[in-house]
């Protein structure tokens, strides 16, 4: 994966595969700029203690077309790769956590990537997906909710093209507002 | 800045437009998007289909994704399926193939042959 967004995608693609209605993204830059955390919870289906242990296993998977399942590992090892941390919690029936962390200033920290591609290409595929963007850094806060938008068009799709050209506007302001001067790849 | 206000506008130019709409049965397109297809790049092919369908006025058509089909050594992945069921699988997708499938499949209801599965197989 070339950046945080494309890890992202991936992991929210598990979300989904696991008829997840609910997913919250939450990126924050902490600890003096110093971390970069990334966490995704969601309220799929879960994992069972036993599923959990071995899930950040290349080996392990659900789907029936290949024996081997990158997504998680492949997040966690660039999260290692730059002295950051992995974790990933669940409950059977009440959903999922994967929460990274990423040592901002390592040289082998992925960039950010277009994390406003991301959340519309989700969109794309699934209209009906509550879903939460939450970015922080320090005091400052902004946060981008589906349900809010779903609300205002009243009866028109989220994903109508005009709508997802407003929240690709809407984000990068946000993106740029909050990650800008902070990750040297966001100019501010 | 851009205001949540701005989507009332949006809603209400959109809502004048789909009532200008053809219920006509259009194409599905299919993009595969598990670790295999989004580390190949399926997601800007995606997006490609879904503005390149847009400036086109095709409304009847939809953009949908998929997990892993099972080629992963051809991603990114696409699968067309016209309206009467046929389904054609294009593979190694790109951005600009995207635009060409766009212009003459679902427009001009001919196949791109060169890039589908079937073609890359005989080479």
């Amino acid at each position: 994966m070339r950046d945080l967004s494309l890890h992202l995608m991936d992991i929210v693609q598990n979300s989904l595969t696991a008829n997840a209605s609910k997913i919250d993204i939450m990126i924050s830059v902490l600890n003096e700029r110093e971390d970069l955390r990334v966490c995704i919870t969601d309220n799929g289906r879960g994992m069972d203690e036993e599923f959990l242990k071995k899930v950040i296993d290349p080996f392990t998977t659900t789907r029936t077309t290949r024996r081997v399942g990158l997504g998680i590992p492949l997040f966690k090892f660039s999260a290692e790769r730059c002295g950051g941390t992995f974790n990933i919690s669940s409950k059977k029936g009440s959903g999922t956590i994967v929460e990274a962390t990423f040592k901002v200033n390592n040289i082998d920290r992925p960039p950010l990537g277009s994390i406003t591609d991301t959340i519309i290409s989700i969109l794309i595929g699934n209209e009906g997906i509550g879903l939460d963007l939450i970015l922080e850094c320090g005091s400052n806060h902004f946060s981008f909710r589906t349900d809010e938008v779903t609300n205002l068009l009243g009866g028109v799709s989220i994903s109508e093209y005009e709508v997802l050209e407003w929240i690709r506007g809407y984000l990068e302001e946000g993106i740029k507002v909050i990650f800008g001067g902070v990750l040297n790849e966001v100019s501010s | 800045m851009k205001s949540v206000a701005e989507l009332e506008e949006i809603r209400k130019k959109t809502l004048e437009k789909i009532s200008l709409r053809t219920n006509a049965d259009g194409y599905r397109v299919v993009v595969g998007m598990a670790t295999c297809g989004i580390a190949a790049g399926a997601r800007p092919v995606m997006t490609a289909f879904v503005e390149e369908l847009s400036k086109r006025n095709i409304s009847n058509s939809n953009v949908t994704m998929t997990g892993c089909i099972g080629v992963c050594r051809l991603e990114p992945v696409v699968d067309v399926i016209e309206p009467n069921g046929n389904k054609v699988t294009y593979v190694n997708m790109t951005p600009e193939k995207a635009v060409r499938v766009v212009a003459e499949h679902i427009i001009n209801g001919r196949a791109c042959l060169e890039y589908t599965i079937s073609y890359e197989d005989k080479k």
